[in-house]
């Protein structure tokens, strides 16, 4: 519930207020802010400029032309030497004017790149993302193999520690873009890119996919969950757990209804023999604040009418309805909503 | 200037090949219901069609669940292995749609399961029309095309109609 | 009248009249009007086509803002909502933004170079016939379901052969190819033209610059083009016979299609972009009433803009990952070029300075174009960085940057532009009233429209979205840009309402309604079938503002009616001195024929590998008939007229 609360938070704020890229709660983002500032400024500056010399330009213009004589265009008059050898410098200056500008910005640019470039390389956690049509698979592959897990869709950080994101793509070519943790960068089939960054402010962070990818584009959300590292390393500890074994008859009931369907052809429940790998890790589906790729909150109606008719909410996308009865899709949704 | 006009839309129309059966993405399939009408003749003459035989995005869904469901672990890529091959002229069980469908739902005798349960009937439709171009028995313009993946075999959709010996084909 | 509307008429000018207009006579009904090539009717008829899938997309782009109204709107779906932005970035780009600038510059380059003709009128005509009918082949399968819908750059692997099922994106892929010969051919005729058939005395350093700028953009597009003829290529055979050159398991790779894409992607922005600084220099000096101010530094900055636009096209690429070096250099060459255009621009507001302005709407459209896309071009300058591009990169910040410049910086001269040469095209004055209404909506509702998408790229909202979350926050703004568009929608259609009837009921226009300077004006409005009677010679940089009325003409130029051909004087390269006499061909049916089986062959490509094997066949075939010469239908004497019985003159030696 307060995972959900805050989730929806996150996401109510970002559309108030500053812009989330301009908002940033990493160093990276800061760096990337401070450098739109500076060239915001200057470019600010220069666009003024134009336009006033565009005005004055039109006025003298239009003065010009009333004291001319004659109702019909004026005749053409050929340019004084005099004035046009003045206006000739002062366009040479200009343009000299604008190269200087450039070249602070060029500048600018480059040493704000390889800051970033040589951030947070040391002893990073490792993140696995791989983007898939619509979804988000995420690994963390950390320490001993036996430790490791997967999840999906909700990426959870330490703050003031350097992540290494390595990011993969199961399809097409998509993009991971948190604006307010550092810029956007494509997952691309065949290519192995990366992402270091580092959270300072807790919070939980909205993100999208940057790249079209396809009909659900539009609704494959990223939430990051940047918390203080106990209360990561709390999480991980949990998430590398096995299923919570069912409590009650309505949760066994659950898990059976679960196994006999057709879930496990594409889902995995680590703990038990539902090990497809086609569609998001169902381990600890409860602990996340959000479903159907952070588009939905993780409530039961939603997750209801989820499971009964994904196309609906997602035209096109790779889950297809289940018509389940209606004592099964309850004993279902008892289960799903125990996999903390 | 009209006339002309009119022609001109009437031969790019013709060109285009009346995509409409074949292009549309049919997103909000009935579950478990009927399955839905042919959309086109079959691609070799005298055979019944499969509902998806002629739309490449259900053809081109059945490529992919044919991987995510696994059937390779048996079929290969339809070179088959410990199950029978599914590209060559042999069926074993009948390659009308239906008995295919049949085979994937109810399974059969010596190792094949029944997914009847587990698969959507909608998919299943799929995997036949899937199934079916494999030997190149669907419209060549709607078959798949290469996927991003290792290669043994020509893309489905320049497999010539291989044909099939079976107790199942229509006279 | 002679090549100068002002001077009197010479003697033996009817009959040399008379047989030039037959020699360019296609003959009537649909047949004559396929057969026609005249440049004049070729132009007249790439802009108008272009306008009409102007139109189309317009559309397109009103039902997306519809649909983003609101968060979470279901009124069109993912699959219509993909095929609409495909569409609408395709069509703009493809079949509106550059056809429409080389129509414009079929039209003009030959008048204002004082010649008869583009250098190769059957060649210009396929390429007309070539480009519509492509166009009209894609809106049709957009119509029947299998439009293209992966976007107007359409990336692989998604739009490779596993994950675009069906045909529509090799539609997309043919269309390329379709336009980008269109676009060729045009370029060709124009270097051709401008080299070799200006008029006596029009060296280099006195060609208009409008006609500099349609150069510098036809050497561009014979270099940009065969890139994205290879990237559609590879990808219609990755598609139709399982080659392997984006599939990096079997050795392929994903970014090759992107860079070759993008070699002739950002070249493409500045092929529409150039034409449109030579049409503010035609419009700045005819209501400035004065020469554009320093036409050395305008013609090396064209140049010099050609030149590095093909140095930039990586900065599209900036969030694959790609070497940080390899990066840096082109945020350099992104940043350098904003030079040479600021030098335009200076160049332009000195020639303002010290005009005398006449605000008719042409003038309102440059200086809309200067407010506009200065602000496009700084954005631009913002994104050549690579840390704030990964921010906004592939967000509605880029998307506000791309209109600002290509609508700002090309549309709005193309619109002046319009209004400008409307007199020339039709013989008949465009309202004043309406065109200066449309150009207030028209800037009012594209700035309503486009500046708050900067804000919300910003915020997070990605480019190729069919909704948003209701929580995101970005419904208020997109709601403001959909009342922009509304605004900006009944711009254009006061526009277009404001020349449909002008055409009929405009004010009727001599030769040189607004006092120009180039040697279009000179000719008739609208211009006959064969341009100029007795081209006129050129005495210096100013045009008709240096020339008296009654100044030299080159006559004794051939027409032979009978065997459909007349004559264009040929110059030299650098001075422009006469050098030959060379035949240009009457109309043929040929070129209608050769593209009429060139598209035909590139749709069966789409379904079957031996396409382009059978459709050889009817292609060579037509061409065969391209040298033929055909006469003119024969003239249909009236009642007691005496027809021209003399003999042809004997060929004067050259």
């Amino acid at each position: 519930m307060k995972r959900a609360a805050r989730a929806a938070l996150a996401l109510a704020l970002a559309g108030c207020g500053r812009p989330a890229a301009l908002d940033p709660a990493g160093p990276q983002a800061a760096r990337i802010a401070d450098l739109w500032w500076l060239s915001f400024a200057v470019v600010a500056a220069v666009y003024a400029a134009v336009l006033v010399a565009l005005a004055l330009a039109v006025a003298r213009g239009r003065r010009a032309r009333r004291e001319s004589a004659g109702d019909g265009p004026p005749a053409p008059r050929p340019p004084d030497p005099a004035r046009t050898r003045r206006i000739a410098l002062v366009i040479g200056a200009a343009s000299a004017a604008s190269a200087a500008v450039l070249l602070v910005l060029l500048v600018a640019s480059v040493r704000t790149g390889r800051a970033i470039a040589r951030a947070e390389r040391e002893h990073p956690l490792v993140v696995e993302v791989t983007g898939r049509q619509w979804w988000w698979s995420v690994r963390y592959a950390d320490g001993r193999a036996s430790e490791w897990f997967e999840t999906a869709n909700e990426i959870h950080l330490p703050v003031g520690r350097s992540i290494r994101l390595a990011l993969s793509a199961g399809d097409v070519i998509h993009g991971f873009w948190v604006p307010a943790l550092h810029g956007k960068r494509d997952l691309i089939p065949g290519r192995a890119n990366e992402l270091f960054l580092r959270v300072e402010r807790p919070g939980t962070y909205v993100g999208r996919c940057a790249e079209f990818c396809g009909h659900q584009h539009a609704k494959m959300q990223i939430l990051v969950v940047a918390e203080a590292p106990e209360a990561f390393e709390a999480w991980r500890a949990r998430q590398r757990g096995p299923a919570r074994e069912p409590r009650n008859e309505a949760e066994r009931r659950g898990r059976e209804v679960f196994l006999s369907s057709s879930c496990p052809l594409c889902h995995a429940i680590r703990g038990t023999s539902a090990g497809g790998q086609a569609g998001p890790d169902l381990t600890h589906l409860a602990s996340r604040a959000r479903i159907a790729g952070n588009w939905l909150p993780n409530a039961p109606g939603h997750l209801a009418g989820w499971v009964l008719d994904s196309q609906a909410v997602k035209p096109g996308n790779r889950m297809p309805p289940n018509l389940l009865p209606g004592p099964d899709v309850q004993a279902l949704l008892a289960y799903l909503r125990s996999l903390e | 200037m009209r006339r002309a006009a009119a022609l001109a839309l009437a031969v790019a129309a013709a060109a285009s090949g009346a995509g409409c059966g074949r292009e549309a993405r049919l997103f909000h399939r009935v579950p478990g219901g009927t399955p839905r009408p042919t959309l086109a003749p079959a691609a070799t003459a005298g055979e019944a069609a499969g509902p998806y035989d002629a739309n490449a995005w259900a053809l081109s869904q059945g490529k992919t669940l044919y991987g995510w469901y696994n059937c390779n672990g048996c079929h290969a890529h339809g070179g088959g292995g410990m199950g029978p091959p599914l590209i060559d002229a042999e069926w074993r069980y009948g390659s009308r749609p239906e008995q295919i469908f049949e085979t994937i739902a109810k399974g059969r005798p010596q190792g094949m399961p029944a997914f009847g349960g587990r698969i959507p009937e909608d998919q299943i439709w799929m995997l036949v029309a899937y199934v079916r171009s494999m030997s190149g028995h669907v419209r060549h313009d709607a078959a798949p095309g290469r996927s991003d993946a290792a290669h043994t075999m020509e893309p489905e959709l320049l497999r010539e109609p291989v044909p099939w010996r079976d107790a199942g084909a229509s006279p | 009248m002679s090549g100068d509307a002002r001077a009197p008429a010479l003697p033996g000018e009817e009959e040399e009249r008379a047989r030039l207009e037959r020699a360019l006579d296609p003959g009537p009904g649909l047949r004559g009007w396929l057969r026609s090539v005249s440049h004049r009717d070729v132009g007249r008829r790439y802009v108008a086509t272009a306008f009409v899938f102007f139109a189309l997309a317009g559309a397109a782009a009103a039902a997306m803002r519809a649909q983003l109204l609101f968060a979470d709107n279901d009124w069109i779906g993912p699959d219509l909502y993909n095929q609409l932005f495909t569409m609408h970035g395709t069509t703009m780009m493809f079949l509106f933004a550059v056809p429409v600038m080389e129509g414009l510059a079929v039209y003009l380059v030959p008048l204002m170079l004082g010649t008869r003709n583009v250098a190769f009128p059957r060649l210009n005509a396929f390429g007309y016939y070539t480009f519509a009918l492509a166009g009209i082949v894609l809106w049709t399968a957009f119509a029947l379901d299998v439009g293209p819908d992966t976007g107007w750059f359409s990336y692989p692997p998604l739009a490779g052969p596993e994950f675009s099922p069906g045909k529509r994106v090799d539609f997309w892929a043919q269309l390329v190819t379709l336009t980008e010969v269109a676009a060729l051919v045009a370029a060709v005729e124009i270097v051709a033209t401008t080299f070799r058939q200006r008029a006596p005395g029009m060296s280099l350093d006195r060609i208009p610059l409008f006609v500099w700028a349609m150069l510098v953009t036809s050497f561009m597009v014979v270099f940009a083009m065969p890139a994205v003829m290879l990237a559609s290529t590879y990808l219609a055979l990755d598609r139709l016979v399982g080659t392997h050159f984006f599939n990096p398991v079997e050795g392929g790779e994903a970014l090759l299609y992107q860079h070759l894409f993008w070699f002739f992607g950002h070249p493409e922005v500045y092929i529409i972009f150039v034409p449109a600084l030579g049409i503010v220099s035609s419009i700045v000096s005819a209501f400035a009433r004065r020469p554009v101010f320093g036409y050395p530094a305008m013609v090396l900055s064209l140049i010099a803009t050609g030149f590095v636009s093909f140095g930039l096209w990586v900065h599209h690429m900036f969030a694959t990952g790609l070497p940080e070096l390899g990066e840096s250099f082109f945020t350099a060459a992104s940043l350098l070029i904003a030079l040479p255009t600021g030098v335009q621009i200076f160049c332009w507001i000195a020639t303002l300075w010290t005009g005398r302005l006449v605000f008719a709407t042409p003038l309102l459209y440059v200086i809309g174009f200067v407010a506009t896309f200065v602000l496009g071009g700084l954005t631009g300058v913002l994104q050549a960085s690579v840390p704030i591009d990964t921010q906004v990169h592939d967000t509605f910040f880029v998307v506000a940057h791309l209109h600002y410049t290509l609508v700002g910086g090309a549309v709005f001269p193309l619109l002046g532009g319009i209004h400008f040469w409307f007199p020339k095209l039709t013989g008949r004055m465009a309202s004043e009233r309406l065109g200066k209404l449309g150009f207030a909506l028209v800037f009012a509702g594209f700035h309503l429209t486009f500046f708050p998408m900067h804000q919300l790229g910003l915020a997070g909202m990605p480019r190729r979205v069919y909704t948003y979350a209701p929580d995101s926050g970005f419904e208020p703004l997109n709601q403001l840009a959909g009342a922009g568009a509304a605004v900006l929608a009944l711009g254009v259609l006061v526009f277009a309402g404001n020349l449909l009837w002008s055409a009929r009921r405009g004010r009727v226009a001599g030769p040189d309604p607004w006092g120009a300077e180039t040697l279009e004006w000179s000719a008739p409005s609208p211009p006959p079938r064969y341009g100029f009677l007795h081209p006129p010679v050129v005495f210096g940089r100013d045009g008709l503002w240096e020339r008296e009325a009654g100044s030299a003409v080159v006559t004794g130029l051939r027409s032979e009616p009978e065997s459909g051909t007349y004559e264009v004087l040929l110059t030299n390269l650098v001075d422009a001195r006469p050098e030959l006499r060379a035949d240009l061909p009457g109309p043929s049916i040929f070129p209608f024929l050769t593209a009429v089986s060139l598209v035909g062959t590139l749709v069966a490509s789409v379904f079957t590998p031996w396409a382009p094997v059978f459709g050889g066949v009817p292609i060579f075939l037509s061409l065969l008939g391209w040298p033929v010469r055909t006469p003119p239908a024969p003239v249909v004497l009236r009642e007691g007229e005496v027809p021209d019985v003399r003999p042809a003159p004997a060929r004067a030696a050259p």
